[in-house]
C-alpha cells in the first residue's frame, strides 16, 4: 500500500483541511450532522419569530380587556414562551447527551492509545506500545480503528484539536485528558492547537498520518530505536 | 387657576434649587454627589471607552483583512485583542448600563436621589481613574496581553514576565469596585427609596431588572475579584495557587473566572432586556403583556445564570456527567430569554406598534439576537461545542448576543429618553441611516464568521493564512467592520447634536405612563418637588395631572422648611413611608477617596508596597471622615413629611440605610469568602500533588481561644447594644468584643506560624483564609472604636441607635468568617 498518504488530503482540497463540515472519521461525521440539523431548525425557529413580528405590524390593534390578555399570555407565554422552547430543547439536549456519551472514549478490543505533549510550540507524541519512540509535530495513528490520546501540556494551556477527526480537548499542566479520534481512511489530517497560548500560537500546528493496518506495523517497527 | 400652580411650583423650585445644587464651575464636577449629573458624567465616559474599544476592534479588522494585511506581530496584537475585549466588557458594558440606571432610576421610583449619593460619587471616579490607568497601558504598550480571561499559567510569572498582567488584575478589580458600590446602590434604592404606595407589583420593570442584575453583580463579581487576587499573590510572592508542580490548578482560575464570567453575558443582558421591556409597550401603545411572568423570567434566568459556567469549559475534560448537568441547564436558560421575547412579541400583537427610532432599534435587536440566542444554543450542544469552542464560531456568537443583545437596546434606550437627558427633542435625522449603516455592517462583519470558525479558524490568531479558505469571508467582515464603525459613529453624532443644539421638547413625548416622565425636562438636581403617590404601575396614565401637583409640592416632602436634602424612605413590599432620610451635601471625600483608593491598587504593580499601606491608612482615614459626616448629635424625634404624616429621619430608625447597605455588601464579602473556601475543596479533592506533604496541627489552646473569642466579641456587642437602647454603659459591653475580636485575629495567626506560605498549593490557600479572617476582625474592630467615639461625641443614643447595629452586623459577620476559616484550617489536622 504505497499510495497512502496525501491521497484524501488532495482530494479534500487545501481549504477544507481544517474544516469541522467536512468530516473524515466517525466523530467528526456526528457533530456535522449535528450541525446541519441545529443549523436547519435554527432558520426554521429565525423565520417564525421575524413573520410573527411582520405580522405584529400588518395587524390591527388586538382587543383590550383583562379575559383578552389572560388569553394572550396563555397562547404567547405559556404556549410559546415555555411549551415550545422547552419541547425543542429538551428534544435537543438529550440527542446531543446521546452523541456526546457516543464520542467518549470507552474501552473497546481493538482502542490504540498514543500520548500526546503540547509545549510552546510544538507538539511531542509517544507510543506506549512501542516505549522510547517519539515523533515530534507528526501523531502516527492506524486508520479505521479508534485511538486515544493521552493529551497533556509542558507549560501553559493548550489544545488538541484535528478538525476533520474529532473535536478538541484540552491539554492542561497536571491533568490528562483522554480523546478519541479515528480516521475513516488512511491520510494526513491538519491539526492545531486551540487554546491561545501567546506569541506563536498561529503556527502552533501539528499533523495526523493516519496509516492502513500494513504500514502502521511497519511504522512501529521502522521507528523503534 | 392655571397660573396658580405654578407660582406655587416655582416657588417651591426656588426653595429646593439651593439646597439640592451643585457647587459651581469646575468645583462641582469633583464635589457632586446628584445622581443626574453623576450620570451624565458616567454616560459620557462609558462612551469614550465605546469608542476607545470601537478602534482596537478597526485595529483588529485591519489585521485580518487579507493575508498581506497584517501591519502587527503577535506582540502588540495580543495586547490589541485582549484590550477590545477587556474594554468593552469591564469598561463598556457594564458602566454604561450602571451609567443609564444612575441617572434613570430615582425618576423611574419617583425619589430624589439614589440611596448612598457619595457612593455613586465614589463609584464614578474609581471607573473613570481606573480606565484612564487601563487606556494609559495600552498607549505605553505595556497592556495586557493573555486574552481578556487571561488563564494561567500563561498569565503567571513564568510566561509573562512584564507588568502587563499586573496592570490588568489591579485594574480590573479596583473597577470593580465601582461596579460593587453601584450595585449595593440600587439593590437599597430599588427596595427603600419609591414612590409612596409604589409596591414591589407596582415597579416600574427596568427597577425590577435592575433589582435582580444587582443581587447577581453582588454574587458574581466576587469570585473574579478574589481569582484576581490570588493570581496577583501567585505572580508577587510566589504562592503557587495555579502551579500543578506544587499542588496548584489553572483549572482552578477557569472555574473562578467562568462562576463570574456566565452571570456576566447576563449581568449585560438583562439591563438591555429591562429597556426593551419599558420602550416596547410605549412604542406599541400598550402596557406589558405578562408582568409578572417577565420578572419571573428575569428572576430565573439570574438563578440559572449562576448554574452554567462550566459551558465555558467543555473541552476541559470535566467527566461527561457533569457536562451534562451543564449543558442541560445551558439549555434550560434559554427557556426564559424565550418567555421574555414572545412576551415582547405579544406585547406588539397586543397595541399598534408605530415605527419611531427607539423601536427601529428593537426590531434590530430582535433579528440579531434571536440569532445569537440560536447559536447560543447551538454551543451549550457538548459535542458541537468540542469542534466549535475557540474558533471564530464563538467569536460571531458572542458579538450577536453582545451587539445585537445589549447595544442595540441601550441606542433604543438613548433615543427614547434623550428628552430626559437633554429636554430636547430630536431634530436631526442622521439616526435612521446610522441604524442602516450598523445593520448592514453588523451582519456583514459577523454572519460569514460563523462560517470562517467551522472552517477551522482560531479566535485570536495573529493573521489570516494564504490559502486557508477563509480570506473572502475575512476581508468582507473587514468592510463591513468598517461600515459598521461609520454607522455607530454617525448615532453618536446624531445623538450628539440632537444634545446640543436640538429644540427644545415638551414634557412626556412619548405619553408614557411611568414616573421619569413627571419631572421637569432636564430633571432639576432634586428630581421631584414632592415624593408623588401613586396608584397603579403607570401612575401617569390614571392621572395626567401628576406632573403638576408633584411640582406644586402635594406629595409627601413638598415644604423644604428644614433646608437640607430629604427623601423618603418606604416600607420594602407596599411602599408606605416609614422614614425621612437626610442626604449627604456636596463633598469632595468620594472624589479624594477614589484616587486614594487608585493609588493603593497601583502600587503592588509597581513592588512599591510601602506605597500601598500608606495609601490604605489613606483610605482608612477618609472612609473614617465618611462615616462620621453623617449622623445627628440630638433626638429630632418624629417631623413633619407632608400630607399630615410625622416620620422620624434615618438616624433614629434601627436599621438606617448604611445597614442596608453593609447588609449586601456583606452578601458579596460572603460570595467572596465561599469562593475562597470553593477554592480550598477544588484544590483538595481535584489538583495533582495533593495531599501536601505536611498539614497543619493545631492545639487544643488555639481553637479554644477562637472559641471563645467568637462567644466575647458576639456577646459584647449584643451587650453594648442592648446598653445603647437603655440609655446605659455600652463600653464594658464593648471592650469585650475588643477583647474576643483580638483573639480571633490572634488564633488566625497561628496558623501563619504553622505552613510555609510559598511552599504548596494548600500553605497559599491557608495564609489567604487566615489573612481573610484577621482582615475582617482588624475591620469589626477598628469600627467599634469607631462606635466608641461616636458614643462619646454624643451621636449615639437609644433612639440614634443604627451605628451600633450596623457595627453589630460587621462583628457577627468577622465572628463567622473567622469560625469557618479557621475550621476550614484546622480540619485536615483533626482528621489525620
Amino acid at each position: 500500500m504505497v499510495v497512502g498518504g496525501s491521497t484524501p488530503l488532495a482530494l479534500a482540497g487545501c481549504e477544507e483541511r481544517l474544516s469541522v463540515v467536512h468530516p473524515a472519521g466517525p466523530a467528526a461525521d456526528i457533530i456535522a450532522t449535528l450541525w446541519w440539523v441545529m443549523l436547519t431548525g435554527a432558520a426554521a425557529i429565525l423565520l417564525l419569530v421575524l413573520v410573527l413580528l411582520v405580522l405584529a405590524f400588518r395587524r390591527g390593534e388586538g382587543p383590550a380587556g383583562e379575559a383578552a390578555d389572560s388569553r394572550r399570555e396563555t397562547v404567547w407565554i405559556k404556549g410559546l414562551g415555555l411549551g415550545f422552547t422547552m419541547a425543542v430543547l429538551a428534544a435537543l439536549t438529550v440527542w446531543g447527551l446521546w452523541i456526546g456519551e457516543r464520542l467518549l472514549p470507552h474501552p473497546g478490543p481493538d482502542v490504540v492509545a498514543v500520548e500526546a505533549e503540547g509545549r510552546q510550540w510544538t507538539w511531542r507524541f509517544s507510543y506506549p506500545n512501542v516505549p522510547g519512540l517519539v515523533t515530534e509535530g507528526e501523531l502516527h495513528i492506524p486508520a479505521r480503528r479508534p485511538v486515544d490520546v493521552r493529551i497533556t501540556s509542558a507549560d501553559v494551556i493548550h489544545s488538541f484539536w484535528v478538525p476533520r477527526l474529532a473535536g478538541k480537548l484540552d491539554a492542561i499542566p497536571g491533568h490528562v485528558n483522554v480523546l478519541r479520534i479515528e480516521a475513516s481512511e488512511p491520510g494526513e489530517y491538519a491539526g492545531l492547537s486551540a487554546e491561545f497560548s501567546g506569541a506563536g500560537y498561529r503556527r502552533h500546528h501539528f499533523t495526523v498520518v493516519a496509516h492502513d493496518a500494513a504500514a502502521w506495523d511497519a511504522f512501529l517497527a521502522r521507528e523503534t530505536p | 387657576m392655571t397660573d396658580k400652580p405654578r407660582l406655587t411650583a416655582l416657588r417651591l423650585h426656588k426653595a429646593l434649587y439651593p439646597i439640592w445644587k451643585n457647587d459651581p464651575g469646575w468645583k462641582g464636577v469633583f464635589t457632586t454627589v446628584n445622581n443626574n449629573t453623576i450620570g451624565n458624567m458616567f454616560i459620557l465616559g462609558a462612551t469614550g471607552m465605546f469608542l476607545a474599544g470601537g478602534i482596537l476592534a478597526m485595529l483588529i479588522r485591519a489585521q485580518l483583512a487579507s493575508p498581506r494585511s497584517a501591519f502587527m506581530g503577535p506582540e502588540v496584537y495580543n495586547q490589541i485583542f485582549t484590550m477590545h475585549g477587556t474594554i468593552m466588557m469591564f469598561l463598556f458594558a457594564i458602566p454604561f448600563f450602571e451609567a443609564l440606571t444612575v441617572f434613570l432610576l430615582p425618576g423611574m421610583l419617583g425619589t430624589r436621589d439614589l440611596a448612598f449619593p457619595r457612593l455613586s460619587s465614589y463609584g464614578f471616579w474609581c471607573y473613570m481613574i481606573g480606565s484612564t490607568i487601563m487606556i494609559v497601558s495600552l498607549l505605553a504598550g505595556v497592556a495586557p496581553d493573555g486574552g481578556w480571561f487571561m488563564y494561567p499559567p500563561l498569565s503567571s510569572s513564568a510566561y509573562s514576565a512584564g507588568i502587563n498582567t499586573d496592570i490588568w488584575l489591579l485594574g480590573i478589580s479596583f473597577i470593580e469596585i465601582s461596579a460593587i458600590g453601584a450595585a449595593v446602590e440600587v439593590v437599597v434604592t430599588v427596595l427603600r427609596y419609591r414612590a409612596v404606595g409604589m409596591s414591589l407589583d407596582r415597579l416600574p420593570i427596568f427597577a425590577w431588572y435592575m433589582l435582580v442584575v444587582a443581587v447577581m453583580i453582588l454574587t458574581a463579581f466576587p469570585p473574579m475579584i478574589l481569582g484576581s487576587l490570588i493570581l496577583e499573590l501567585e505572580r508577587a510572592f510566589d504562592m503557587p495557587f495555579f502551579q500543578a508542580e506544587n499542588g496548584g490548578d489553572s483549572l482552578l482560575w477557569q472555574h473562578l473566572f467562568w462562576l463570574f464570567g456566565h452571570p456576566e453575558v447576563y449581568i449585560i443582558f438583562l439591563p438591555a432586556a429591562g429597556v426593551i421591556s419599558m420602550i416596547l409597550p410605549v412604542m406599541a401603545r400598550t402596557t406589558l403583556l405578562g408582568y409578572g411572568w417577565v420578572v419571573a423570567a428575569a428572576i430565573s434566568l439570574a438563578v440559572l445564570s449562576f448554574g452554567l459556567w462550566v459551558h465555558h469549559m467543555f473541552t476541559t475534560g470535566i467527566p461527561h456527567m457533569g457536562l451534562a448537568f451543564f449543558s442541560a441547564v445551558s439549555t434550560l436558560v434559554a427557556v426564559p430569554t424565550g418567555v421574555q421575547i414572545f412576551a415582547w412579541i405579544g406585547t406588539l400583537w397586543k397595541g399598534r406598534p408605530e415605527l419611531h427610532l427607539p423601536m427601529l432599534w428593537i426590531l434590530g435587536f430582535f433579528v440579531t439576537f434571536v440569532m445569537g440566542g440560536l447559536t447560543g444554543v447551538m454551543v451549550a450542544m457538548v459535542p458541537f461545542d468540542w469542534q466549535a469552542h475557540d474558533t471564530y464560531f464563538v467569536v460571531a456568537h458572542l458579538h450577536y448576543v453582545l451587539i445585537g443583545g445589549y447595544v442595540f437596546p441601550m441606542i433604543a434606550g438613548i433615543y427614547y429618553w434623550l428628552p430626559v437627558l437633554t429636554g430636547r427633542k430630536r431634530f436631526f435625522r442622521m439616526g435612521e441611516t446610522a441604524f442602516w449603516l450598523v445593520m448592514v455592517g453588523f451582519h456583514g462583519t459577523f454572519l460569514l464568521l460563523h462560517w470562517a470558525g467551522l472552517l477551522g479558524m482560531r479566535r485570536r490568531i495573529d493573521a489570516v493564512e494564504e490559502g486557508s479558505g477563509w480570506e473572502f469571508i475575512n476581508l468582507l467582515a473587514s468592510i463591513s467592520g468598517f461600515v459598521l464603525a461609520i454607522g455607530f459613529g454617525l448615532v453618536i453624532l446624531d445623538v450628539a447634536v440632537n444634545a446640543f443644539v436640538a429644540v427644545r421638547g415638551r414634557r412626556n413625548p412619548w405619553n408614557a405612563g411611568t414616573l421619569e416622565w413627571a419631572t421637569p425636562i432636564p430633571g432639576p438636581a432634586y428630581n421631584f418637588a414632592s415624593i408623588p403617590v401613586v396608584t397603579s404601575r403607570y401612575p401617569l396614565q390614571d392621572n395626567p395631572d401628576l406632573p403638576v401637583q408633584i411640582a406644586r409640592g402635594d406629595g409627601f416632602l413638598g415644604e423644604p422648611f428644614r433646608k437640607r436634602r430629604e427623601t423618603l424612605a418606604v416600607s420594602v413590599s407596599h411602599g408606605e413611608p416609614e422614614f425621612i432620610t437626610v442626604m449627604p451635601r456636596n463633598t469632595v471625600v468620594p472624589f479624594a477617596m477614589a484616587v486614594v483608593t487608585s493609588i493603593m491598587f497601583m502600587a503592588p504593580v509597581f513592588k512599591w508596597y510601602w506605597l500601598m499601606f500608606v495609601s490604605a491608612l489613606g483610605v482608612t482615614a477618609l472612609a473614617l471622615l465618611w462615616a462620621w459626616s453623617g449622623g445627628s448629635r440630638r433626638d429630632e424625634g418624629l417631623l413633619d413629611a407632608g400630607r399630615g404624616v410625622s416620620l422620624p429621619t434615618h438616624a433614629e430608625v434601627s436599621c438606617p440605610p448604611g445597614w442596608w447597605g453593609s447588609l449586601f455588601l456583606l452578601l458579596a464579602n460572603s460570595v467572596l469568602f465561599g469562593s475562597l473556601l470553593f477554592g480550598y475543596a477544588f484544590l483538595w479533592t481535584v489538583a495533582p500533588n495533593w495531599p501536601p506533604l505536611r498539614i497543619l496541627q493545631a492545639d487544643i489552646l488555639e481553637p479554644v481561644a477562637a472559641a471563645s473569642g467568637a462567644v466575647l466579641a458576639s456577646a459584647g456587642i449584643r451587650l453594648a447594644d442592648h446598653a445603647i437602647r437603655r440609655e446605659g454603659t455600652s463600653w464594658v459591653g464593648l471592650l469585650v468584643s475588643l477583647t474576643g475580636l483580638a483573639m480571633l485575629g490572634a488564633a488566625s495567626i497561628t496558623v501563619f506560624g504553622g505552613t510555609t506560605y510559598n511552599a504548596h498549593a494548600y500553605d497559599a490557600t491557608l495564609w489567604v483564609i487566615a489573612g481573610y479572617v484577621i482582615f475582617h476582625a482588624a475591620l469589626a474592630g477598628l469600627m467599634t472604636l469607631f462606635l466608641l467615639f461616636r458614643i462619646r461625641a454624643g451621636y449615639v443614643s437609644a433612639r440614634r441607635c443604627g451605628d451600633a447595629r450596623v457595627v453589630r452586623l460587621w462583628t457577627d459577620y468577622a465572628t463567622l468568617a473567622a469560625l469557618l476559616g479557621l475550621g476550614a484550617a484546622w480540619l485536615p489536622g483533626w482528621l489525620s
